[in-house]
């Protein structure tokens, strides 16, 4: 480029112009924002957000404490107590996981057998303690019940690809 | 007692009046200046930004405000504390007093000084006190070498102010700020001086700290300059004063080159508005330049800040001082002085 | 005229007492701000006297650059200042006899002019200031119009002293790799060539 029209470059200050043209274009854009909480981006079926134990439709719970979640759980986060039931049929007694200690790789869930323990949709639910993370069987249970529309749809859109 | 009443207590009362009919706007106008600039900025970065607390955010200002007033102000124990808590209050005091030569529009102005212009030059280059007592009473090595960028950098870039004010000065003949004013009636100064405006509005962007010229916050390099050790209060009289600065330093470029209080056309629709809040226009499209050039451009470096400085605008500057002054004198469009 | 009393005595009291603590603060950050209160004063004073373009120069040149540089020094050096104040008394009477000298003759200088009538008649010949004229314009007919040569011959003593302070502390060094901002600017897209790399292959 001639000496000249790099001078009056310069001098013009062309360079911070087209910049500055370039924000303002961006300044009139539509936005990109997410409003969060009211707004939420989609989450893919495989997501690995909060644990849940579910039950079959007719209410019994799938949970055959075999115990191979505990044993796949790379973080140790699984803690299982098992006694027969008075019917006769396996189950826990004791099913807990720790939140705190968990690093959501999604084992526990592809262990399962019987499709028991998942990891569902949900990431919202942080905890002012602690001692609110530290999961019991009562509390996956109740995740169970109260996700298990999604959790059902979201086995449903992955089964083709398992 | 009714003579004391006429002749002393109420003119007092009547120019605080005046002071706060001017200093509540300007601490309004500061608060919601760091909104629209948090505004702008998201926009032109694709986001929303504030838009919570209250409709569009509006709200959000008072919030900040709020929590800067609960938190605790701390004062290292290895501070100056007598300097540390003058330091804000200087910068703070600063940014106020220098509103009182500015015209708000025909015969609006607090005090109507013969040296207007010099007393608004002469404040703005105080302004670097308040952040050297900051830097050196903090008494951290982040907060000192803060101040003394800054120090170096608000001193560098008023030489080259001040020539561009002598070249408007020239073309005015007097140091009134009403006077500049309305010797821009016919033609606002922007146009036929618009790269000493240039210069001018570079020059007040380094005189503000704003990007990108910010270097005394530097962020990345100094956490937040030289006021790192300050918290609560302190730091809002801090932020308070930048801001109410920036508002300042356009208010100087609208008068000095975008005609103040008058309209662009002395035309019909256009004079029914009244001087005030053409001249608030006016300030908000210099402050929309500040927010606009902070979300363009990144940061300088320091010795290119000093070379821009004193090898570019000095020379430049100076050069048109001569320029104007001999255009002036060649074509014979010297202003008559004003005696007065 | 009462109030103009008032605000000359604040002023010139804050200033002198300004005046002794920057002499006697430890610290020599607070004798630089004490100078700082002192030189503000000093512009109080010129106001009241009806000299506001000297008052906004003092401003802006002292406080607003020569002071910033002093504390801008003050601030860096490292310097134990009890330890260099530990002579102050030993060196006491010198310094007031000095100061006594000064303030004679300062006495004798304005007694002096007090004393020829002709003096107030003397500054008005030198500087006439019509009447209704700012002191800017005055000043400034007064420098540049009347004094010209003068102001030009100080201007050219200024500008060799500052030549003359470059020449004597200016050496050129070798080896000091310098940025060239300009042929950097001038460097075009042909010094730099892109090229498509193709995957698994080198260029």
């Amino acid at each position: 480029m001639s000496f000249i029209g790099r001078s009056a470059k310069a001098l013009f200050l062309k360079e911070l112009v087209s910049g500055m043209a370039l924000t303002l274009k961006y300044f009139t854009k539509p936005k990109v924002t997410l409003n969060y909480p009211y707004e939420k981006g989609p989450l893919s079926p495989r997501f690995r957000g909060e644990h849940a134990l579910r039950r079959y439709p007719n209410g019994e719970e799938r949970c055959i404490a075999c115990k191979l979640c505990e044993a796949i759980c790379p973080a140790q986060a699984i803690t299982i107590e098992a006694e027969p039931r008075a019917d006769g049929s396996r189950r826990t007694t004791r099913y807990d996981i720790d939140m705190v200690k968990c690093i959501y790789c999604g084992y526990c869930e592809e262990a399962c057998p019987v499709d028991a323990i998942v990891e569902g949709p949900n990431f919202e639910y942080a905890a002012e303690t602690r001692e609110e993370l530290l999961y019991d069987k009562a509390k996956l249970l109740t995740n169970g019940d109260r996700w298990e529309t999604e959790i059902a749809d979201r086995l449903r859109a992955d089964a083709p690809y398992r | 007692m009714v003579e004391a009443w006429n002749s002393w207590i109420w003119p007092t009362v009547w120019i605080v009046i005046k002071i706060l009919v001017i200093v509540v706007p300007i601490l309004l106008s500061v608060a919601y200046l760091t909104l629209a600039e948090r505004k702008v900025i998201g926009a032109m970065q694709l986001r929303k930004g504030p838009n919570i607390v209250g409709p569009f955010g509006l709200f959000q200002p008072l919030a900040d405000g709020a929590k800067l007033f609960l938190k605790e102000m701390i004062i290292p124990s290895g501070a100056n504390p007598g300097v540390f808590i003058l330091a804000p209050c200087v910068t703070f005091a600063l940014a106020l007093i220098a509103w009182a030569v500015i015209p708000f529009g025909e015969g609006l102005v607090l005090a109507d000084i013969n040296v207007g212009i010099l007393y608004l030059f002469a404040v703005s280059s105080l302004g670097v006190y308040g952040i050297l007592m900051a830097g050196w009473a903090s008494n951290s090595r982040y907060a000192f070498l803060g101040a003394l960028r800054s120090a170096a950098q608000m001193v560098s870039y008023e030489v080259s102010m001040g020539f561009v004010i002598i070249t408007v000065l020239l073309c005015v003949g007097s140091l009134n700020l009403s006077a500049i004013v309305e010797a821009q009636r016919g033609m606002w100064f922007v146009f036929p001086l618009f790269p000493m405006a240039v210069i001018f509005f570079i020059s007040t962007l380094a005189e503000t700290n704003r990007h990108p010229f910010d270097l005394p916050e530097a962020e990345a390099e100094l956490v937040a300059g030289y006021n790192v050790e300050y918290s609560g209060m302190a730091f809002a009289l801090f932020f308070l004063g930048e801001y109410a600065n920036m508002i300042l330093m356009s208010g100087m470029t609208t008068v000095l080159f975008l005609g103040g209080w008058l309209p662009p056309l002395d035309i019909e629709p256009l004079n029914w508005i009244p001087g005030p809040i053409w001249f608030a226009a006016k300030i908000a499209f210099c402050l929309f330049i500040f927010i606009w050039v902070r979300a363009t451009f990144p940061r300088y470096r320091y010795d290119q800040l000093m070379r821009l400085g004193w090898k570019v605008f000095l020379p430049l500057s100076l050069f048109a001082v001569a320029v104007v002054a001999g255009a002036l004198l060649a074509f014979g469009w010297l202003p008559t002085p004003v005696a007065g | 005229m009462i109030v103009e009393a008032l605000a000359f005595y604040m002023f010139a009291f804050i200033a002198v007492a300004a005046g002794v603590l920057v002499i006697s603060s430890k610290n020599p950050v607070h004798s630089v701000l004490f100078l700082i209160l002192a030189f503000f004063n000093a512009a109080g004073l010129f106001v009241l006297m009806g000299a506001e373009f000297l008052a906004m120069i003092l401003v802006v040149v002292y406080v607003g650059a020569v002071a910033v540089l002093f504390m801008f020094v003050v601030m860096m050096l490292d310097i134990n200042f009890t330890q260099m104040r530990s002579g102050f008394l030993q060196y006491l009477p010198l310094g007031a006899l000095i100061g006594l000298i000064l303030l004679a003759e300062m006495v004798v200088v304005a007694g002096g002019w007090q004393s020829i009538s002709a003096g107030a008649q003397m500054a008005k010949a030198v500087a006439p200031i019509a009447e209704g004229t700012t002191n800017t314009h005055a000043l400034g007919g007064l420098i540049y119009t009347h004094n010209v040569y003068l102001f030009q011959a100080a201007g050219m003593i200024l500008l060799v002293a500052m030549i003359g302070a470059i020449v004597l502390t200016h050496r050129r060094r070798d080896g000091v790799k310098k940025q060239r901002i300009a042929d950097q600017n001038a460097r075009g897209t042909d010094t730099v060539e892109t090229r498509k790399v193709e995957v698994g292959k080198g260029i």
